[in-house]
């Protein structure tokens, strides 16, 4: 029931972000606009009624950032909802691998070796700095073709910090010029959307989506510990790091293409697993559509609030979702779902 | 279905912990194994569930060696009730005991009406079903243990593998226990540290020892006042249940030395230190 009310939501937030800005579209036309470019023929498109303005506006910059923000927040709910049930921590998130900070020091060897401004670019060197921090966490927790949740969550941390110390490094000596462009990127923004940006998180959110639903029981198994997982007949070594290639490919895609926006996948989770309980095949879905609904709602007031300046993305989503969540923890319905203890 | 562990060896953090032990459990059977603290029980028991990997020699289903079997085959085999829980995150008690509907399902999906029948069947006959719909950590000692039965049962396999079931029951409840796994008509291993409770309930007892096979026979042959000496270092006297007529044991105190075949130091510092 909570499924088709959260897409019914997510729709509205992306029709409300595509009328919304300086140049005024009434909501009925942003509609318009949209499926007169997704459907060929529509009258409307070439009678006049729309301006090129109001067309660019809505299909070439308003629309593909809230696509985006929905897709970054899915995909960092589902990333981060993966990461606590397979390295059993609640405090676990889609960061926890060092996989923003491997991002981080990507982008900003990019715009420190001046190959190019081009965000694309930037977008490349950052998933391919995820990649590689993915790959030596992953490397360095493996002992006996075995995983331990806890040496890959200190493996993961440590990285961080040396990943984070070199993109410092990196920023503090550089020219001036640059500092804004590595700010923007490391405090998360979708502000620079555009179509293009869309094809890398779409596909890796769809891959894992997909992935995740066949596995959704065994991610329950996995729930009561590792052996009991086994003795239901679950490969759980085979499924810790299935999940945690897909999770962190799919946090490696969402941060290439706009920064390190903290809070959402921490949080969706644990709010999805407070209101429909722990139980993968419900929470899940909920968790998606939840983290698409509140980041594109909050880049939405993002770019609204104190317009025309924009209020960084993840200063908000943590100025409106800790209160939030805070709210949510003092509630009863928390502790049946373990928060309390 | 039949058992046989073959000859087996298992170590663990590079120790041997089970050595050169062979057990055959016939189908319907209930085999209950015995033994101090570090013997070796749980550790052969997670070798019959396919966690632990033999070092050597093997274990069979019905002729068909574990270590060739799926996880999930392995799943359909066997289900086990062990010591270790998570609770990293919360789980209501009905949706714990159809996990145990895993091995026989896809991986996605809602749980089957089918599912939900023999889940809530399990906990009838546990006498749980009141729990259902509670949390499970927020249950007492014996509760649990008895949902998690209830799981066990509701893998529906014909195999039963149970790690000190009756750990945190009262008398009552231990007895209860041990009758439902007597009437759920499975091939039952069971790692037990009642002596009596165990030559009452099991067809058959091992005794392991420092991770061998000390006896293993009907408990009315293989239990007797020397064996309890010698395996657990503790004087007994064996009476005549006035009633049944069953011989019982009473425990008296510790043996004052470690018996003539033992090598382990007793466990307890403070049972040495008395004179």
């Amino acid at each position: 029931m909570l499924v088709p009310v959260l897409a019914a939501a997510l729709l509205i937030v992306l029709l409300l972000s595509a009328s919304t800005g300086t140049i005024p579209v009434p909501m009925a036309d942003a509609l318009r606009i949209v499926l007169g470019h997704l459907l060929p023929g529509m009258p409307w498109m070439s009678d006049g009624s729309l301006t090129t303005v109001q067309d660019n506006a809505v299909w070439q910059f308003r629309l593909p950032r809230a696509l985006l923000a929905a897709m970054a927040g899915a995909g960092l709910a589902l990333a981060g909802a993966l990461m606590q049930a397979v390295v059993h921590n609640s405090l676990a998130e889609p960061y926890i691998l060092g996989v923003s900070a491997g991002a981080g020091v990507g982008a900003v060897s990019f715009i420190v070796l001046g190959i190019g401004a081009s965000s694309l670019g930037i977008g490349a060197a950052a998933f391919l700095g995820a990649l590689t921090a993915t790959a030596a966490v992953y490397l360095l927790a493996r002992k006996n073709g075995h995983i331990a949740p806890q040496r890959l969550i200190l493996a993961g941390v440590a990285l961080g910090a040396l990943f984070s110390a070199v993109t410092s490094y990196l920023t503090i000596t550089t020219d001036a010029q640059n500092v804004f462009s590595i700010m923007f990127f490391l405090l998360g923004s979708v502000s620079a959307a555009t179509t293009g940006h869309l094809a890398l998180p779409a596909a890796a959110l769809l891959a894992a989506g997909i992935f995740t639903a066949f596995n959704a029981r065994a991610l329950n198994a996995l729930l009561v510990g590792d052996d009991a997982a086994a003795t239901l007949g679950i490969n759980v070594n085979r499924l810790r790091s299935s999940i945690l290639v897909t999770a962190a490919l799919l946090t490696g895609s969402v941060v290439a293409v706009s920064g390190g926006i903290g809070f959402v996948g921490l949080i969706v989770p644990h709010i999805a697993r407070i209101v429909v309980g722990a139980d993968h095949r419900r929470m899940l879905p909920v968790a998606v559509l939840g983290g698409a609904v509140f980041l594109a709602a909050s880049d939405l007031l993002a770019r609204t609030l104190a317009a025309p300046t924009e209020i960084p993305l993840g200063v908000l989503t943590a100025l409106v979702g800790a209160p939030f969540f805070l709210w949510l923890l003092r509630r009863d319905r928390s502790d049946s779902v373990g928060v309390g203890r | 279905m039949r058992v046989d562990i073959e000859d087996l060896d298992v170590h663990r953090g590079g120790r041997p912990v089970v050595s050169g032990v062979s057990i055959p459990v016939p189908p319907g059977t209930v085999l209950g194994l015995l033994g101090p603290n570090g013997s070796g029980k749980s550790t052969l028991l997670r070798a019959v569930s396919g966690i632990a990997s033999p070092s050597s020699g093997r274990v069979r289903f019905d002729g068909a060696d574990i270590s060739f079997l799926s996880r999930r085959e392995i799943a359909r085999r066997v289900a086990v009730m062990a010591q270790e829980h998570s609770e990293e995150f919360e789980i209501p008690v009905l949706d714990l005991v159809l996990l145990g509907r895993i091995p026989h399902g896809k991986g996605f999906g809602r749980d089957s009406d089918h599912d939900i029948a023999i889940a809530e069947q399990a906990l009838d006959r546990v006498g749980a079903a009141h729990l259902a719909t509670r949390s499970f950590s927020a249950l007492s000692g014996g509760e649990r243990q008895r949902v998690l039965f209830a799981r066990a049962l509701t893998q529906d396999t014909p195999v039963l593998v149970l790690d000190e079931p009756t750990n945190h029951l009262d008398i009552a409840h231990q007895v209860e226990l041990v009758d439902l796994v007597r009437s759920a008509d499975r091939t039952v291993l069971v790692a037990l540290h009642d002596l009596n409770l165990a030559a009452r309930y099991c067809d058959t007892v091992g005794v392991l020892d420092g991770g061998r096979l000390r006896s293993l026979g009907p408990p009315e042959r293989v239990l007797d006042t020397d064996l309890i000496r010698s395996a657990f270092g503790v004087e007994s006297t064996s009476v005549a249940h006035p009633r049944s007529g069953r011989r019982h044991f009473i425990f008296d105190a510790r043996t004052p030395e470690p018996g003539p075949d033992t090598d382990r130091p007793i466990p307890t510092e403070e049972g040495s230190s008395t004179p």
